[in-house]
């Protein structure tokens, strides 16, 4: 059969349909549990699900959604009572007690698994599937418990979102201001065990955190608004449930959780990589730019330092370029973008070169002289910041923004601590001196206070 | 009425007793400093207050009314490193939470709301920053986010767990400014303070504290040497700084 003979299978749709919500629903209050803190918790949860399901079979007798649930959510909420209670009352932190009791918990619905496989009805019991998930056993009554619950948590979280956003970001002040918080806690906790308990046997206790949690670690790449947040995952979830279920069913026997993780786990690697701002792709680039930024201001400035430094040398003994060493060595660059950002700098017109020794050029003096102003600005902002604490400076680029009578102060401090930066203009270094007092006549600032 | 009451307040943690048998009262319209060294108990008597920590024994009345009744004239300013930064969320809906409680269950900030958290941010200086991503604030802009939220609340008593701790000095001026603004329009501001040069400066009130009240009253009669040293024992370069205080002074 074909994948588009399998797609209008009227049962083929009806597994979909189910696939769709449940991984809408876990990845909406994935979101939650991630940003809780309490991813483990979902993980946890399902793994301690399959005794619970074991236990429902054996008594009940035969396979039952509704009985499974109850089963499944019985065991689960135990679970959880007893990783809180063992972190009350002993040493143990949170993380061992998640490890100690998810894996006591699988390890007995295991041995119930193959205890019930061993007698008989067990092959018929479809309890197998719960461990890996598979899409296809479920039926239309299912599918409709599945798809009800599912819109049911949906509904509830649309309602309380502004709840769940307060008790999710800062429960404290969610209890300073008479949100029930340990209600709401609660339900919240339910609506996440709802959600898990619906995925368990499309994709298995040993995949279902992973359900919930992808789809949430995904959204975060793409926005930095809760609430389109929750409907990104949502919207995660959903895609990956529908395409795992699609490779599953058309590829006889292979089971549906792992497929569906893939899918979820494609869509994290692609938001991890191509994410507009948290993306690596986006840092990578950003990081070098800025590494590049820095080494050429550094480069700029460091040429600015030497030539201020001679400049204060009698006139005959003044060098005009300097060996890669001596810049280098005023501030760490390293070899390689060095000679790339030199490269850039005299393409620009603002270094020449000989080969060894570079020198600025006229319009590079006058770019370093502007560096260097605004880097000793900062410098003396910095020093006297609460003076002027109501400007806000974040960037360096920002310091000339700054008021005119402002960025006059500062100036007179740079000159009282004289660290001005000296022009260093064409004119001969005798009239060199006289020019200091003008330098910052340029920025139309007050010049009468000597050096 | 005394705007805060508190009698024979005790906390213990896991048995461990860490506020005994702590009484005092607080007049209205003061600007009051919560002081103590640390572990002294100045943040579970905050939190002891506000009901977020369990109290062993005593009462608490606000405005001569238990806690749960006065609710709404409450505003409170936890600690920064509270609360997880990374969280998707911007400086204009942080504030926003402050209108929860008057928004109610359920419904959504309206127009008003908004247009009510943008001024609380002007007021810290930060209107500037209201769509900025929480976590692309500095740690004093996260403060003053904080208090422009606590402002949002619009109560009538407000409780700030030190808010000056590890600030720039731009979220200084601005958190003094709307200190005394706050003193201006009546509202009483307890804050747990622990530089003890900024203290005659800031307070008009001060609580000294170590696991009991060592002294309360305003500022000039309380913060004296003889009771500086009592709360802070034998920390021996705490004492040096107030004595230099006091004869400063």
């Amino acid at each position: 059969m074909n994948l588009f003979q399998h797609l209008s299978d009227a049962n083929t749709q009806w597994v979909l349909a189910g696939t769709l919500l449940l991984g809408m629903a876990s990845g909406v209050l994935g979101s939650f549990a991630y940003l809780k803190k309490q991813s483990l918790i979902g993980d946890a949860m399902a793994h301690a699900a399959l005794p619970g399901i074991c236990i429902a079979f054996l008594l009940y007798g035969q396979k039952s959604l509704f009985w499974f649930f109850a089963g499944a959510a019985f065991s689960g909420l135990l679970a959880a009572y007893f990783i809180q209670a063992i972190v009350k009352n002993s040493r143990i932190k949170e993380d061992a007690s998640i490890a100690l009791v998810l894996s006591v918990f699988f390890g007995i619905g295991i041995v119930l698994l193959t205890y019930i496989n061993q007698n008989g009805s067990g092959n018929q019991s479809g309890l197998n599937n719960y461990i890996f998930g598979q899409a296809a056993s479920l039926v239309g009554n299912d599918v409709k418990i599945i798809a009800i619950v599912a819109v049911i948590l949906l509904a509830v979280t649309a309602l309380f979102f502004k709840e769940f956003k307060l008790l999710t970001f800062d429960p404290q002040f969610a209890e300073g201001i008479g949100l029930p918080v340990r209600f709401f806690n609660g339900l919240l906790m339910v609506l996440i065990v709802s959600a898990v308990m619906i995925g368990l046997q499309a994709v298995g206790v040993i995949l279902m955190a992973a359900m919930l949690i992808t789809p949430a670690l995904s959204a975060r790449y793409w926005t930095e608004r809760m609430d389109r947040m929750v409907v990104i995952a949502g919207g995660i979830g959903a895609l990956s449930g529908v395409v795992g279920t699609i490779f599953s069913t058309a590829s006889e026997g292979l089971p549906t959780g792992p497929l569906i993780i893939l899918a979820a786990t494609l869509f994290f690697l692609f938001s991890m990589v191509f994410a507009p701002r948290r993306g690596l792709l986006v840092n990578i680039v950003k990081q070098m730019k800025m590494r590049r930024q820095t080494a050429r201001e550094n480069i700029m400035l460091s040429m600015f330092d030497l030539m201020e430094e001679e400049m204060r040398k009698p006139a005959a003994r003044h060098a005009t370029g300097f060996g890669e060493e001596q810049i280098r060595g005023l501030r760490p660059v390293s070899k390689r973008l060095f000679a790339r950002v030199m490269k850039q700098l005299i393409k620009e017109n603002l270094v020449s070169s000989d080969g060894n020794r570079y020198a600025l050029t006229e319009q590079g003096k006058e770019q370093a002289y502007q560096i260097a102003l605004k880097n000793r600005l900062m410098e003396v902002y910095k020093m006297y910041e609460m003076k002027f604490s109501h400007e806000e400076v974040e960037k360096q680029e920002d310091i000339f923004a700054l008021p005119e009578p402002l960025l006059q102060e500062l100036t007179r401090y740079l000159q009282q601590l004289g660290r001005m930066p000296v022009r260093l203009s064409k004119t001969g270094p005798g009239e060199n001196r006289r020019n200091r007092n003008n330098i910052i006549g340029q920025r139309g600032a007050d010049s009468r206070y000597e050096l | 009425m005394n705007p805060l009451m508190v009698r024979n307040l005790t906390v213990a943690y896991h048995r461990k007793p860490v506020l005994q048998e702590v009484s005092f009262s607080v007049p209205e319209g003061k600007l009051i400093g919560i002081i103590g060294p640390n572990g002294a108990g100045k943040s579970t008597l905050l939190k002891a207050i506000l009901r977020l920590v369990p109290a062993a024994s005593g009462e608490v009345l606000i405005y001569g009314k238990p806690y749960k009744a006065q609710r709404k004239l409450i505003g409170y300013v936890p600690q920064r490193g509270s609360v997880d930064w990374d969280f998707p969320t911007n400086a204009l809906d942080v504030v926003l939470m402050g209108r929860y409680g008057h928004i109610g269950w359920i419904k959504r900030p309206g127009k008003e709301d908004v247009k009510l958290a943008l001024s609380c941010l002007e007021k810290l200086g930060m209107e500037n920053y209201a769509h900025r991503q929480i976590n692309q604030l500095s740690g004093g802009q996260q403060q003053r986010v904080f208090l422009a939220r606590a402002l949002a609340q619009d109560a009538t008593i407000y409780f700030m767990d030190e808010p000056f701790a590890g600030v720039d000095a731009a979220t200084e001026k601005a958190i003094i400014s709307l200190l005394n603004e706050l003193k201006a329009q009546g509202k009483t501001v307890l804050v747990v303070h622990h530089d003890l040069h900024t203290v005659q400066e800031y307070f008009d009130w001060v609580l000294l504290l170590n696991m009991r009240v060592i002294g309360h009253g305003p500022t000039d009669e309380v913060f004296t040497v003889e009771n500086l040293q009592k709360t802070y024992g034998g920390r021996l370069t705490f004492l040096d700084q107030g004595k230099l205080l006091v004869k400063h002074e």
